[in-house]
């Protein structure tokens, strides 16, 4: 299938997988054994100047957008998701500098993340506070020239790996969803600390941390656009962001699907190849339409926010919603082709599959971008009569 | 500093298969890639430029697809490549190749250093690298697994051996040819495969080189391959296991039972 990409996002492509095939996939299934987190294939995506794709090039960026660094996330992610969580997570971190930032933040940070010398993280979360983000307690108390900051994210991918994090706290609680903004907190202000590593079902070789905020003072001037502004940051961020998953979707389910076809046409039982059973070949068939769909769709979106259009949210919530499901049926399935041999960790289905459950939770759960898109739905149809 | 790297385009023999009825390669649908040796003297070319500072130039001798293999070498980090190309030197042998080859860097200008992997993995002959600096009059040590110093005039090296390693110091310009151990080569980045797309790659045919005819090509090569097969498979042999003492006696006692000693 060709998609019309061009020479640099052909590029992008070739390099991402050359990065997956020779870096990743040798590791893949020590760095989920061990909980590991991919520094080294990390330094390595900064030195092929992954990590700065979406970066306009005067801050030392390709200068790219969301259909560069998805093709990008696709690629890592057919080799491994908790490797390309790891990276996406650094885009995620930079998004609000990117969209919100004045000139002399982006000057300051935007440059040593296209470089890949620091990693980024995004902290919204709470322990209370997960698809009702609008019920965070972290605050941040003005005092002269600087903020003070107080309250624990959790769950906070590159919690404790990335150097920069852009971090959403109340400013002024009576104001309700416009009572919250964004600040840059860099790892090493004195207050600032983390939890310990979570333990998870898959994305293993990612580090998912809470982040502790005890009379944590940072200069006003990193603040991220104006006082109020937090959620909206935040939410903009996101609806930029969710193609990324959609191509974690995509990038996973390809690998299964791939490994599956591959076990299908080498196994034999009742004297034939598993493959020549058209159950089985039905079931790839299934696997590739979904696949190829939420590629379609996902590349689509992402050229269309590319674009500079405004009002993406609900299209944005599609392509994370269906690159999610497709990949939880695809690699549930690929364990289902591969039978009990699908089921042992010697082969790489079974973690494919544990990985791709949390597609469907962050960056908003699918039933929360169903929402979305029925609020978008609702307000689309008011609008035409 | 002025580096040279002389690289060469090979079948990716890890994919080739043999023609069992004619012993020669099977080289259609094969991908070429880059001799893998070489990719340790374009990786420690760069570093010695990005510490250093200078231009590394990347030069190969061989068809004009061998262009794919130049614009890997930019994307990896070199500055300038050079395609010497020409009917006249289709068939070299490693003496030829060596020959062309150093009229080739001669018309460069000013060269510091040359680097080549040690052999190629098609003909594993290990010899255009000592060959060429020999035809340039300059010293060459093969076999290095370390670039220790570097300076203007001068360089020391780790040359490995079966047993161990020598520290050798030599003058500039000379020619090393590399081991994998030397480095750990990078990964294209993404700026350099931009840039490999768009660069000059410089041709360099008969008619621009001070050589002669004679020494040019098949018929300018003095070796001559009279025929190629595959070594019949010899026995799996004896396996002498224990300990040192008891297999020492044991195989004494063979070879006696032989009569060969
Ligand atoms: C591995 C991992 C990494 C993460 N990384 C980050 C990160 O880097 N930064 C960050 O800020 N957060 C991160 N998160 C948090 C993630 O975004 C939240 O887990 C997610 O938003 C869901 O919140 P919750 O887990 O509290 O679930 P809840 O909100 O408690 O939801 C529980 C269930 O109820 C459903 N539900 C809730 N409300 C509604 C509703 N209104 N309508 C219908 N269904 C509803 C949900 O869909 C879900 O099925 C991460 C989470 C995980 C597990």
């Amino acid at each position: 299938m060709d998609y019309f990409l061009t020479e640099e996002q052909q590029a992008i492509q070739e390099i991402a997988r050359q990065i997956a095939e020779e870096k990743v996939v040798p590791v893949r299934e020590e760095l989920d054994e061990k909980e590991q987190f991919p520094a080294e294939i990390m330094e390595i995506c900064g030195q092929s100047d992954l990590f700065g794709l979406a970066i306009p090039e005067e801050y030392g960026g390709f200068g790219g957008g969301v259909l560069e660094t998805s093709l990008a996330v696709e690629e890592l992610s057919k080799a491994c998701l908790g490797v390309s969580v790891s990276f996406a997570a650094t885009g995620l971190g930079c998004y609000p500098i990117l969209l919100f930032g004045s000139d002399e933040q982006k000057q300051k940070y935007l440059p040593v993340l296209a470089s890949g010398e620091q990693l980024a993280a995004f902290g919204l979360t709470e322990a209370d506070a997960g698809s009702d983000a609008g019920g965070i307690r972290t605050t941040a108390t003005k005092d002269g020239d600087s903020y003070i900051l107080n309250g624990t994210k959790q769950w906070i991918t590159n919690g404790g790996e990335a150097g920069i994090y852009t971090i959403i706290a109340i400013t002024d609680r009576r104001k309700g969803p416009r009572g919250a903004s964004s600040f840059i907190v860099e790892k090493g202000t004195p207050g600032f600390s983390f939890g310990k590593k979570e333990k998870k079902m898959g994305i293993r070789a990612s580090a998912t941390r809470e982040l502790v905020f005890e009379d944590c003072r940072i200069p006003a001037e990193n603040r991220l656009g104006r006082e109020g502004m937090g959620f909206m940051v935040a939410m903009r961020t996101l609806d930029i962001s969710r193609p990324g998953i959609a191509a974690q979707g995509v990038g996973v389910a390809q690998g299964a699907l791939d490994v599956a076809v591959n076990y299908a046409r080498e196994r034999k039982q009742f004297g034939q190849t598993i493959i020549s059973f058209q159950a089985v070949q039905h079931m790839l068939a299934d696997m590739a339409i979904k696949t190829e769909a939420a590629r379609a769709v996902t590349y689509s979106v992402a050229r269309y926010i590319d674009s500079g259009a405004k009002d993406f949210s609900k299209m944005s919530a599609i392509s994370k919603v269906l690159g999610a499901d497709v990949a939880m049926q695809v690699t549930t399935d690929a364990v289902q082709v591969l039978g009990g041999y699908g089921y042992m960790r010697e082969y790489p289905v079974e973690k494919m599959m544990r990985d791709a459950k949390i597609l469907q939770i962050y960056e908003g759960t699918n039933q929360i971008q169903r929402n979305v898109i029925g609020a978008g739905l609702i307000k689309e149809y008011a609008q035409k009569k | 500093m002025n580096i040279v790297v002389c690289i060469k385009q090979v079948p990716d023999t890890t994919k080739v298969k043999i023609n069992p009825e004619t012993n020669t390669l099977i080289r259609e649908g094969v991908e070429s890639i880059i001799n893998p040796f070489d990719h340790y003297a374009i990786e420690e070319a760069v570093r010695l430029k990005e510490a250093h500072g200078g231009t590394v130039k990347v030069m190969t001798m061989g068809p004009p697809q061998a262009e794919t293999a130049l614009r890997e070498a930019v994307s990896l980090g070199a500055d300038e490549a050079y395609l010497v190309s020409d009917r006249a030197f289709a068939g070299s042998d490693t003496w030829s190749t060596a020959y062309t080859l150093a009229a080739a860097i001669r018309n460069l200008g000013d060269t510091d250093l040359i680097l080549c992997g040690k052999q190629a993995i098609d003909g594993d002959t290990a010899q255009v690298g000592p060959s060429l600096a020999d035809q340039l009059d300059i010293p060459f040590v093969a076999f290095v697994r370390k670039v220790r110093t570097i300076t203007d005039t001068e360089l020391v090296v780790e040359r490995v051996f079966e047993e161990g390693y020598e520290v050798v110091q030599s003058p500039l310009p000379a020619l090393i040819t590399v081991v994998k151990e030397i480095n750990e080569p990078r990964l294209p980045s993404l700026k350099g495969k931009m840039k490999a797309k768009k660069c000059e790659i410089v041709m360099v045919s008969r008619s621009e080189l001070e050589v002669e005819d004679p020494y040019l090509g098949l018929d300018g090569s003095p070796t001559r391959v009279v025929k190629i097969f595959s070594p019949d498979l010899k026995r799996a042999g004896e396996k002498l296991e224990g300990e040192p003492q008891d297999i020492a006696e044991k195989l004494v006692r063979n070879l006696r039972d032989q009569k060969l000693i």
